[in-house]
């Protein structure tokens, strides 16, 4: 589809939703087509950063994600003490975090994408992350189903650093904890590589942009997870094959409501719809090409597109929702995320080799 | 039209099937208590779900 057509749809869907649900809602999609538009435009992959710092030693992913990481936390830790409405992305340490982190990182290695690049990939056309995509809606439903019994294996509250050491002091450790991150790093690739890509940096300072704005007018961080998993629990309800009143997870008051509300009041689904539409108008000019693929090979990237989204649901979150997110906003839940994640993502990059992606 | 091309057609035109659906079938939209465009500043607390969130 040309650009013109897409943007007049984009623009059409946009009034609907002025029109029908809500003005914030309405540019909250806005915000998330550019949020798609980057993703795809920069080829901003968290999932290639890392498989490039491991396999090449090439640091440019990594710095990026770093500098994105950063920049988002300039903005959220002060507005965070500034504004009462708005909130952090706290999940709680626990065995369901370590062992979703670790196995999310695995799988995204071998389904080419994590959370934010599965969506900018299926909307780019990618064929196998389109047909990932409600199978990580199916995982993380059911890995929210599971939730409290994968949380009474062991939790604590959780740790914000902004409660514990006040803003600056939350400001101050999270970027001396990103420098350690880019010293462990230099470590690894050695001297004379070149740490900074054109499209890296572009696109990192677009993505903090957008999260941030995506903070102020949601009144909390971007999220990808949750809205796939509501969206496949509401076609479970339909089915008559769920009964959310049985389950801690949706018996809660805040997730029982949103189960009878459209998906498009909730600030996740419609970010996630706008980084599929903002992706495909990318698409639109610079069509993508990607190797066939044999049967096996659609199997294993299904069943990992699958388990990824059930990880992601025991992590709480994806490399948005608990990586970006979690540490832009000082939750000790992003930090313990990354090592888990990247150690897995160590296994996956082998699994993938293996079978030859 | 390729076999990506056709993949395309079936990914969009069930996704707007399912939102389609989904608006249809849900309890109506309140528009009188819209939520104020930018939460910051706003006095209302965010109350919509997250991937952190365990409850």
């Amino acid at each position: 589809m040309k650009r013109l057509p897409l943007a007049a749809l984009l623009a059409a869907f946009f009034v609907f939703l002025v029109l029908s649900v809500s003005i914030r809602q309405a540019v909250l999609m806005l915000i998330g087509v550019g949020m798609g538009a980057a993703l795809a435009a920069a080829r901003f992959g968290f999932t290639t950063g890392w498989r490039q710092l491991i396999e090449q030693r090439n640091p440019q992913g990594v710095a990026g994600q770093v500098l994105l990481l950063a920049l988002a936390s300039l903005a959220a830790l002060p507005l965070l003490g500034q504004f009462s409405e708005l909130h952090a992305a706290l999940g709680p340490p626990s065995v369901s975090l370590l062992v979703g982190a670790f196995v999310f990182g695995l799988t995204m290695q071998i389904a080419d994408g994590c959370g934010s690049g599965s969506l900018y990939k299926a909307g780019l056309g990618v064929p196998l992350n389109m047909g990932i995509l409600p199978l990580f809606a199916l995982g993380s439903f059911l890995g929210s189903v599971h939730l409290d019994s994968w949380l009474s294996l062991g939790q604590t509250a959780p740790v914000s650093f902004s409660a514990v050491y006040g803003t600056g002091g939350a400001l101050a450790l999270t970027l001396a904890l990103l420098a350690a991150v880019l010293v462990a790093v230099r470590l690894w690739v050695g001297a004379g590589q070149s740490w900074f890509d054109k499209r890296w940096v572009w696109g990192a300072v677009a993505l903090a942009v957008l999260a941030t704005l995506n903070l102020l007018l949601a009144g909390q961080p971007w999220g990808v997870v949750y809205g796939f998993g509501l969206w496949a629990a509401k076609i479970s309800v339909a089915l008559g094959a769920f009964e959310p009143a049985t389950n801690a997870f949706w018996d809660q008051a805040g997730n029982a409501q949103r189960l009878t509300q459209t998906v498009f009041k909730d600030v996740t689904t419609i970010t996630n719809i706008g980084i599929l539409g903002g992706a495909l108008w990318v698409s639109a000019k610079s069509p993508t090409g990607s190797k066939p693929l044999t049967t096996q090979q659609w199997v294993i990237g299904l069943v990992a597109g699958f388990v990824m989204g059930y990880s992601s649901r025991l992590a709480f979150g994806c490399n948005i929702g608990a990586m970006l997110s979690g540490i832009s906003t000082g939750s000790l839940h992003g930090w313990l995320w990354v090592p888990l994640a990247f150690a897995g993502t160590l296994i996956g990059v082998r699994v993938r080799r293996y079978y030859q992606f | 039209m390729s076999q990506t091309h056709k993949l395309q057609a079936v990914f969009w035109l069930s996704l707007s099937a399912f939102l389609a659906w989904d608006f249809l079938a849900s309890e109506p939209v309140d528009l009188r208590n819209e939520p104020p465009l930018i939460a910051a500043g706003s006095g209302q607390a965010s109350s919509g779900g997250h991937c952190s969130i365990s409850k």
